[in-house]
Protein backbone atom coordinates (compact mmCIF):
# COMPACT_ATOMS: atom_id res chain seq x y z
CA UNK A 1 0.00 0.00 0.00
CA UNK A 2 1.08 3.26 -0.54
CA UNK A 3 2.57 5.65 1.62
CA UNK A 4 1.87 9.53 1.54
CA UNK A 5 3.91 12.62 3.21
CA UNK A 6 2.24 15.50 4.67
CA UNK A 7 4.37 18.52 2.34
CA UNK A 8 4.26 21.13 5.05
CA UNK A 9 6.10 19.05 7.83
CA UNK A 10 7.31 15.85 6.40
CA UNK A 11 5.04 12.91 8.24
CA UNK A 12 4.68 9.83 6.32
CA UNK A 13 1.36 8.37 6.52
CA UNK A 14 2.01 4.44 6.43
CA UNK A 15 -1.12 2.63 5.77
CA UNK A 16 0.39 -0.69 7.78
CA UNK A 17 0.96 1.77 11.18
CA UNK A 18 -2.31 3.54 10.52
CA UNK A 19 -2.78 6.20 12.78
CA UNK A 20 -4.97 4.59 15.59
CA UNK A 21 -4.20 7.48 18.15
CA UNK A 22 -6.47 9.12 15.84
CA UNK A 23 -9.15 6.64 14.78
CA UNK A 24 -7.15 4.86 11.68
CA UNK A 25 -6.69 1.44 12.39
CA UNK A 26 -3.47 -0.29 11.21
CA UNK A 27 -4.01 -1.70 7.72
CA UNK A 28 -6.20 1.42 6.37
CA UNK A 29 -5.04 2.51 2.77
CA UNK A 30 -5.22 6.50 2.16
CA UNK A 31 -8.31 6.40 0.37
CA UNK A 32 -9.98 4.96 3.03
CA UNK A 33 -8.47 7.30 5.73
CA UNK A 34 -11.58 9.35 6.97
CA UNK A 35 -11.36 12.93 4.87
CA UNK A 36 -11.65 14.43 8.18
CA UNK A 37 -8.59 13.22 9.43
CA UNK A 38 -5.58 15.79 9.91
CA UNK A 39 -1.80 15.20 10.20
CA UNK A 40 -1.02 14.18 13.67
CA UNK A 41 1.77 16.44 13.51
CA UNK A 42 1.20 19.69 12.08
CA UNK A 43 -2.89 19.65 11.62
CA UNK A 44 -3.36 19.72 7.85
CA UNK A 45 -5.91 17.94 6.09
CA UNK A 46 -5.72 15.14 3.74
CA UNK A 47 -5.61 17.21 0.58
CA UNK A 48 -2.05 18.72 1.52
CA UNK A 49 -0.77 14.95 1.82
CA UNK A 50 1.36 13.63 -1.89
CA UNK A 51 2.14 9.86 -2.56
CA UNK A 52 5.88 9.32 -1.34
CA UNK A 53 8.09 9.03 -4.46
CA UNK B 1 39.89 41.88 17.62
CA UNK B 2 38.01 43.71 20.45
CA UNK B 3 34.54 46.42 19.35
CA UNK B 4 32.23 47.60 21.44
CA UNK B 5 29.94 44.43 20.82
CA UNK B 6 32.01 41.53 22.55
CA UNK B 7 30.64 37.55 23.03
CA UNK B 8 29.62 36.36 26.38
CA UNK B 9 30.84 33.27 27.95
CA UNK B 10 28.02 31.08 28.66
CA UNK B 11 30.27 28.30 29.44
CA UNK B 12 34.30 27.95 28.90
CA UNK B 13 33.65 26.65 25.26
CA UNK B 14 30.25 28.53 24.53
CA UNK B 15 29.71 31.93 23.69
CA UNK B 16 27.02 33.98 23.16
CA UNK B 17 27.01 36.18 20.01
CA UNK B 18 23.28 37.36 19.31
CA UNK B 19 21.85 40.69 19.32
CA UNK B 20 19.72 42.73 21.21
CA UNK B 21 16.88 44.33 19.59
CA UNK B 22 15.90 47.37 22.26
CA UNK B 23 12.97 48.92 19.04
CA UNK B 24 10.94 46.34 18.12
CA UNK B 25 7.09 46.27 19.57
CA UNK B 26 5.13 44.31 17.05
CA UNK B 27 6.46 40.84 16.20
CA UNK B 28 4.16 39.55 13.45
CA UNK B 29 1.60 40.52 15.39
CA UNK B 30 2.34 39.74 18.96
CA UNK B 31 3.13 42.84 21.23
CA UNK B 32 6.84 42.85 21.93
CA UNK B 33 6.52 45.32 24.78
CA UNK B 34 9.84 44.68 26.24
CA UNK B 35 11.73 44.44 22.81
CA UNK B 36 13.81 41.16 22.13
CA UNK B 37 16.83 39.42 21.69
CA UNK B 38 18.06 37.31 18.84
CA UNK B 39 20.43 34.63 20.41
CA UNK B 40 23.54 32.75 18.21
CA UNK B 41 26.01 30.69 19.98
CA UNK B 42 29.26 30.07 18.90
CA UNK B 43 31.39 26.62 20.13
CA UNK B 44 34.82 26.83 20.26
CA UNK B 45 35.60 23.52 19.58
CA UNK B 46 38.99 21.93 16.93
CA UNK B 47 36.18 23.29 14.27
CA UNK B 48 34.62 26.12 15.39
CA UNK B 49 30.56 26.03 15.18
CA UNK B 50 27.93 28.98 14.79
CA UNK B 51 24.50 27.91 15.83
CA UNK B 52 21.99 30.17 14.40
CA UNK B 53 22.04 33.60 13.56
CA UNK B 54 20.06 37.10 13.81
CA UNK B 55 17.93 38.96 11.77
CA UNK B 56 18.75 40.29 8.92
CA UNK B 57 19.62 43.98 10.32
CA UNK B 58 21.72 42.55 13.19
CA UNK B 59 24.37 40.76 11.31
CA UNK B 60 26.90 43.15 11.64
CA UNK B 61 26.38 43.18 15.28
CA UNK B 62 26.58 39.30 15.78
CA UNK B 63 29.96 39.03 13.13
CA UNK B 64 30.95 41.74 15.91
CA UNK B 65 30.93 39.64 18.81
CA UNK B 66 31.84 36.45 16.97
CA UNK B 67 35.35 38.76 16.09
CA UNK B 68 35.94 39.09 19.84
CA UNK B 69 36.12 35.64 20.32
CA UNK B 70 37.44 34.54 16.89
CA UNK B 71 38.28 35.30 13.34
CA UNK B 72 35.04 34.79 11.68
CA UNK B 73 36.72 32.82 8.56
CA UNK B 74 37.96 30.34 10.91
CA UNK B 75 34.25 29.17 11.77
CA UNK B 76 33.97 25.52 9.84
CA UNK B 77 30.18 24.15 10.94
CA UNK B 78 27.13 26.33 10.93
CA UNK B 79 23.94 24.74 11.99
CA UNK B 80 20.65 26.33 11.36
CA UNK B 81 18.38 24.80 14.08
CA UNK B 82 15.00 26.82 12.63
CA UNK B 83 14.69 28.35 9.17
CA UNK B 84 12.35 31.65 10.41
CA UNK B 85 13.90 34.83 9.50
CA UNK B 86 14.84 36.30 12.85
CA UNK B 87 17.23 33.07 13.36
CA UNK B 88 18.21 32.82 9.38
CA UNK B 89 17.87 36.37 8.00
CA UNK B 90 22.11 37.12 8.74
CA UNK B 91 22.46 33.73 7.31
CA UNK B 92 23.57 34.85 3.67
CA UNK B 93 25.71 37.39 4.98
CA UNK B 94 27.35 34.98 7.19
CA UNK B 95 27.96 32.53 5.30
CA UNK B 96 29.53 34.63 2.33
CA UNK B 97 32.16 35.74 4.83
CA UNK B 98 32.71 32.51 7.43
CA UNK B 99 32.70 30.26 3.72
CA UNK B 100 32.11 27.23 6.57
CA UNK B 101 32.98 23.46 5.11
CA UNK B 102 29.50 23.00 6.12
CA UNK B 103 25.92 24.09 7.05
CA UNK B 104 23.69 22.03 8.64
CA UNK B 105 19.99 22.14 8.80
CA UNK B 106 17.37 19.09 9.82
CA UNK B 107 15.48 17.79 6.17
CA UNK B 108 12.93 20.27 6.67
CA UNK B 109 14.91 23.00 7.13
CA UNK B 110 16.81 22.17 4.02
CA UNK B 111 13.94 22.94 2.53
CA UNK B 112 12.48 26.01 4.07
CA UNK B 113 16.19 27.67 3.96
CA UNK B 114 16.00 26.95 0.42
CA UNK B 115 12.15 28.55 0.01
CA UNK B 116 13.58 31.64 1.94
CA UNK B 117 17.01 32.39 0.16
CA UNK B 118 16.98 30.36 -3.20
CA UNK B 119 20.07 30.40 -3.08
CA UNK B 120 23.19 27.35 -4.31
CA UNK B 121 23.79 27.11 -0.96
CA UNK B 122 24.77 23.56 -0.16
CA UNK B 123 22.88 22.36 2.92
CA UNK B 124 23.76 19.45 4.77
CA UNK B 125 20.83 17.46 6.55
CA UNK B 126 21.07 15.79 9.41
CA UNK B 127 19.06 13.13 11.24
CA UNK B 128 17.01 13.27 14.48
CA UNK B 129 19.70 11.74 16.84
CA UNK B 130 22.64 12.55 14.48
CA UNK B 131 26.04 13.12 16.03
CA UNK B 132 28.80 15.64 15.06
CA UNK B 133 31.96 15.74 15.74
CA UNK B 134 33.30 19.25 16.02
CA UNK B 135 36.74 18.07 17.14
CA UNK B 136 36.68 17.77 21.46
CA UNK B 137 33.09 18.48 21.06
CA UNK B 138 30.15 16.14 20.15
CA UNK B 139 26.68 17.89 19.39
CA UNK B 140 23.46 16.11 18.74
CA UNK B 141 20.73 17.12 16.61
CA UNK B 142 16.79 16.82 18.03
CA UNK B 143 14.40 16.79 15.52
CA UNK B 144 10.99 18.94 16.83
CA UNK B 145 8.91 19.10 14.25
CA UNK B 146 5.96 21.94 14.96
CA UNK B 147 7.91 23.03 17.70
CA UNK B 148 7.28 25.05 16.32
CA UNK B 149 7.94 25.10 12.63
CA UNK B 150 8.45 21.93 10.49
CA UNK B 151 12.00 22.79 10.10
CA UNK B 152 12.64 23.12 14.09
CA UNK B 153 15.38 21.50 15.62
CA UNK B 154 16.91 21.22 18.70
CA UNK B 155 20.95 21.05 18.95
CA UNK B 156 22.66 19.20 21.86
CA UNK B 157 26.63 19.67 23.35
CA UNK B 158 27.39 16.59 24.88
CA UNK B 159 29.73 16.66 27.85
CA UNK B 160 28.79 20.60 29.02
CA UNK B 161 25.27 19.24 28.94
CA UNK B 162 23.60 22.63 26.82
CA UNK B 163 20.94 22.52 24.98
CA UNK B 164 20.17 24.85 21.95
CA UNK B 165 16.71 24.75 21.51
CA UNK B 166 15.97 27.63 19.17
CA UNK B 167 12.64 29.25 19.97
CA UNK B 168 12.23 26.38 22.27
CA UNK B 169 11.78 27.80 25.94
CA UNK B 170 12.20 31.63 24.64
CA UNK B 171 11.02 35.04 25.31
CA UNK B 172 10.91 38.18 23.80
CA UNK B 173 12.45 40.67 26.21
CA UNK B 174 15.11 42.89 24.90
CA UNK B 175 17.99 42.87 28.07
CA UNK B 176 21.99 43.96 28.74
CA UNK B 177 21.62 40.44 31.05
CA UNK B 178 22.31 36.92 29.66
CA UNK B 179 21.25 34.75 32.26
CA UNK B 180 17.79 33.84 33.75
CA UNK B 181 19.11 34.65 37.17
CA UNK B 182 19.65 38.00 36.50
CA UNK B 183 16.18 38.41 34.69
CA UNK B 184 13.15 38.94 37.05
CA UNK B 185 10.87 39.74 34.27
CA UNK B 186 11.44 35.56 33.03
CA UNK B 187 8.16 33.55 33.68
CA UNK B 188 5.95 36.91 32.60
CA UNK B 189 7.44 36.82 29.38
CA UNK B 190 7.88 32.93 28.89
CA UNK B 191 4.23 32.80 29.94
CA UNK B 192 3.58 35.28 27.13
CA UNK B 193 5.71 33.33 24.76
CA UNK B 194 4.15 30.28 25.04
CA UNK B 195 0.70 31.05 25.03
CA UNK B 196 1.14 33.00 21.81
CA UNK B 197 3.98 31.06 19.67
CA UNK B 198 3.58 27.15 21.39
CA UNK B 199 -0.22 26.69 22.82
CA UNK B 200 -1.45 25.63 19.14
CA UNK B 201 1.38 22.51 19.26
CA UNK B 202 0.89 21.87 23.12
CA UNK B 203 -0.05 17.98 21.90
CA UNK B 204 3.73 18.08 19.98
CA UNK B 205 4.87 19.95 23.33
CA UNK B 206 4.13 17.12 25.64
CA UNK B 207 5.85 14.07 23.05
CA UNK B 208 8.48 16.13 22.85
CA UNK B 209 9.33 17.19 26.68
CA UNK B 210 8.42 13.00 27.62
CA UNK B 211 10.96 12.25 24.22
CA UNK B 212 13.77 14.63 25.77
CA UNK B 213 13.02 13.22 29.27
CA UNK B 214 13.31 9.34 28.16
CA UNK B 215 16.29 10.40 26.56
CA UNK B 216 18.03 10.65 29.50
CA UNK B 217 20.28 13.70 28.42
CA UNK B 218 20.96 16.18 31.41
CA UNK B 219 20.01 19.73 30.94
CA UNK B 220 22.84 21.68 32.57
CA UNK B 221 21.85 24.64 30.43
CA UNK B 222 19.21 25.54 28.30
CA UNK B 223 20.23 28.42 25.30
CA UNK B 224 17.50 29.79 23.62
CA UNK B 225 17.19 32.04 20.45
CA UNK B 226 15.10 34.47 22.33
CA UNK B 227 15.31 35.31 25.73
CA UNK B 228 18.16 34.48 28.61
CA UNK B 229 19.78 31.54 29.14
CA UNK B 230 18.31 29.41 32.01
CA UNK B 231 21.43 28.53 33.61
CA UNK B 232 19.91 28.57 37.26
CA UNK B 233 17.01 26.29 36.91
CA UNK B 234 16.58 24.96 33.63
CA UNK B 235 14.39 22.18 35.12
CA UNK B 236 11.94 24.98 36.24
CA UNK B 237 11.37 26.35 32.61
CA UNK B 238 10.65 22.76 31.01
CA UNK B 239 8.14 21.86 34.18
CA UNK B 240 6.35 25.25 33.68
CA UNK B 241 6.05 24.46 29.61
CA UNK B 242 4.37 20.88 30.50
CA UNK B 243 1.87 22.69 33.01
CA UNK B 244 1.40 25.23 29.97
CA UNK B 245 1.21 22.96 27.24
CA UNK B 246 -1.64 20.43 29.76
CA UNK B 247 -4.31 23.86 29.49
CA UNK B 248 -6.06 22.59 32.85
CA UNK B 249 -8.38 25.57 33.65
CA UNK B 250 -8.43 27.91 36.10
CA UNK B 251 -10.40 29.39 38.44
CA UNK B 252 -10.12 33.00 36.31
CA UNK B 253 -12.04 34.16 33.91
CA UNK B 254 -11.05 37.17 30.87
CA UNK B 255 -13.75 39.51 29.74
CA UNK B 256 -13.09 40.95 26.61
CA UNK B 257 -14.93 43.28 24.30
CA UNK B 258 -15.09 46.45 22.39
CA UNK B 259 -17.50 48.94 22.43
CA UNK B 260 -19.40 51.60 20.02
CA UNK B 261 -21.50 54.02 22.62
CA UNK B 262 -20.38 52.44 25.97
CA UNK B 263 -23.62 49.63 25.78
CA UNK B 264 -21.14 46.81 25.54
CA UNK B 265 -18.55 48.02 27.99
CA UNK B 266 -21.49 48.57 30.82
CA UNK B 267 -22.71 45.18 29.68
CA UNK B 268 -18.94 43.67 29.97
CA UNK B 269 -18.62 45.32 33.52
CA UNK B 270 -21.52 44.04 34.52
CA UNK B 271 -20.49 40.53 34.20
CA UNK B 272 -17.35 41.08 35.48
CA UNK B 273 -18.87 41.31 38.60
CA UNK B 274 -21.11 38.64 38.34
CA UNK B 275 -17.89 36.39 38.15
CA UNK B 276 -15.94 38.47 40.78
CA UNK B 277 -18.91 37.98 43.37
CA UNK B 278 -19.37 34.26 42.33
CA UNK B 279 -15.31 33.95 43.17
CA UNK B 280 -13.66 33.93 40.03
CA UNK B 281 -10.59 35.46 39.81
CA UNK B 282 -11.76 38.19 36.90
CA UNK B 283 -9.79 40.34 34.25
CA UNK B 284 -11.72 42.92 32.14
CA UNK B 285 -9.45 43.63 29.32
CA UNK B 286 -11.35 45.91 26.86
CA UNK B 287 -9.85 45.96 23.37
CA UNK B 288 -9.19 49.47 23.31
CA UNK B 289 -6.78 49.17 25.83
CA UNK B 290 -5.58 45.68 25.69
CA UNK B 291 -3.57 43.76 22.69
CA UNK B 292 -4.32 40.65 21.63
CA UNK B 293 -1.02 39.11 22.35
CA UNK B 294 -1.82 40.54 25.98
CA UNK B 295 -5.73 38.21 26.09
CA UNK B 296 -3.69 35.29 24.20
CA UNK B 297 -1.53 35.36 27.29
CA UNK B 298 -4.16 36.09 30.21
CA UNK B 299 -5.91 33.15 28.78
CA UNK B 300 -3.14 30.66 29.42
CA UNK B 301 -3.54 30.44 33.07
CA UNK B 302 -7.81 31.00 32.79
CA UNK B 303 -10.33 28.74 32.56
CA UNK B 304 -13.12 31.66 31.56
CA UNK B 305 -13.68 33.75 28.57
CA UNK B 306 -16.77 36.28 27.84
CA UNK B 307 -16.48 37.97 24.57
CA UNK B 308 -18.92 41.12 24.12
CA UNK B 309 -19.19 42.62 20.65
CA UNK B 310 -22.22 45.40 19.72
CA UNK B 311 -22.97 44.57 15.93
CA UNK B 312 -21.51 46.71 13.00
CA UNK B 313 -23.18 46.64 9.54
CA UNK B 314 -24.64 42.90 10.83
CA UNK B 315 -20.81 41.98 11.76
CA UNK B 316 -17.91 41.68 14.75
CA UNK B 317 -16.95 44.68 15.86
CA UNK B 318 -13.36 44.54 13.60
CA UNK B 319 -11.23 44.53 17.01
CA UNK B 320 -13.21 41.57 18.13
CA UNK B 321 -12.80 39.63 14.66
CA UNK B 322 -9.19 40.04 14.86
CA UNK B 323 -9.00 38.50 18.50
CA UNK B 324 -11.47 35.54 17.51
CA UNK B 325 -9.44 34.72 14.73
CA UNK B 326 -6.35 35.28 16.18
CA UNK B 327 -7.23 32.65 19.17
CA UNK B 328 -9.43 30.21 17.35
CA UNK B 329 -5.77 29.75 15.79
CA UNK B 330 -3.95 29.58 19.23
CA UNK B 331 -6.35 26.47 20.04
CA UNK B 332 -6.71 26.92 23.85
CA UNK B 333 -8.36 24.02 25.06
CA UNK B 334 -10.81 23.39 28.09
CA UNK B 335 -12.30 26.82 28.57
CA UNK B 336 -15.94 28.06 29.43
CA UNK B 337 -17.29 30.88 28.27
CA UNK B 338 -20.40 33.07 26.36
CA UNK B 339 -20.90 35.98 24.18
CA UNK B 340 -22.35 38.87 24.62
CA UNK B 341 -23.35 42.73 23.64
CA UNK B 342 -25.57 45.57 22.31
CA UNK B 343 -26.63 46.08 19.06
CA UNK B 344 -29.09 48.64 17.38
CA UNK B 345 -31.44 46.33 14.85
CA UNK B 346 -29.91 43.33 13.78
CA UNK B 347 -27.71 41.96 16.51
CA UNK B 348 -25.70 38.90 14.07
CA UNK B 349 -22.46 40.14 16.32
CA UNK B 350 -23.62 37.97 19.81
CA UNK B 351 -24.33 35.44 17.49
CA UNK B 352 -21.35 35.18 15.50
CA UNK B 353 -19.01 35.38 18.66
CA UNK B 354 -20.85 32.80 20.37
CA UNK B 355 -20.76 30.46 17.35
CA UNK B 356 -17.10 31.43 17.34
CA UNK B 357 -16.26 30.45 21.00
CA UNK B 358 -18.36 27.22 20.29
CA UNK B 359 -16.14 26.64 17.21
CA UNK B 360 -13.08 27.37 19.42
CA UNK B 361 -14.39 24.58 21.82
CA UNK B 362 -15.33 26.99 24.59
CA UNK B 363 -18.36 25.12 26.39
CA UNK B 364 -20.93 27.80 26.10
CA UNK B 365 -23.48 29.32 28.24
CA UNK B 366 -26.70 31.18 26.35
CA UNK B 367 -25.07 34.83 25.06
CA UNK B 368 -26.41 37.46 26.76
CA UNK B 369 -27.52 40.67 23.93
CA UNK B 370 -29.29 43.90 24.73
CA UNK B 371 -31.21 46.52 21.94
CA UNK B 372 -29.25 49.93 22.36
CA UNK B 373 -28.59 51.10 25.99
CA UNK B 374 -28.62 48.49 28.50
CA UNK B 375 -31.28 49.36 31.39
CA UNK B 376 -30.91 48.09 34.85
CA UNK B 377 -32.80 44.60 33.36
CA UNK B 378 -30.08 43.91 30.88
CA UNK B 379 -27.64 44.59 33.00
CA UNK B 380 -29.09 41.98 35.75
CA UNK B 381 -28.86 40.08 33.03
CA UNK B 382 -25.19 40.52 32.17
CA UNK B 383 -24.33 40.14 35.62
CA UNK B 384 -26.37 36.92 35.90
CA UNK B 385 -24.33 35.88 32.93
CA UNK B 386 -21.15 36.01 34.65
CA UNK B 387 -22.71 33.48 37.75
CA UNK B 388 -23.82 31.39 35.42
CA UNK B 389 -20.56 31.41 33.58
CA UNK B 390 -18.80 31.03 37.23
CA UNK B 391 -21.12 28.21 37.46
CA UNK B 392 -19.91 26.40 34.69
CA UNK B 393 -16.32 26.93 35.24
CA UNK B 394 -16.75 25.39 39.05
CA UNK B 395 -18.01 22.66 37.44
CA UNK B 396 -15.14 21.97 34.79
CA UNK B 397 -12.76 22.62 37.96
CA UNK B 398 -14.19 19.75 39.83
Amino acid sequence: MKKYVCTPCGYVYDPAAGDPEHGVPPGTPWEQVPADWVCPVCGVGKDMFEPES
Amino acid sequence: MKGPFQAVPVTDKVYWVGAVDWDIRDFHGYATSRGTTYNAYLVMADKPTLIDTVKAPFADEMLARIRSVCDPKSIRYVVSNHSEMDHSGALPQALALIQPEKVLASAMGVKALQAHFHWDVPVQAVKDGETLDLGGERLTFMETRMVHWPDSMFSYLQGAGVLFSNDGFGMHLASARRFDDETPERFVEAAKYYANILLPFSDIVLALLDKVAKSGLPLKLIAPDHGPVWRREPERIVSLWAEWARQKPRNKAVVVFDTMWGSTDKLGRAAAEGLVQAGVETLVMPLRGNHRSDVATELLEAGAILVGSPTINKQLFPTVADLLSYLKGLRRKNLTGAAFGSYGWGGESIKLAQDALTEMGVATVEPVKCQYVPDAAALDAAHALGQKVAAKLKEALR
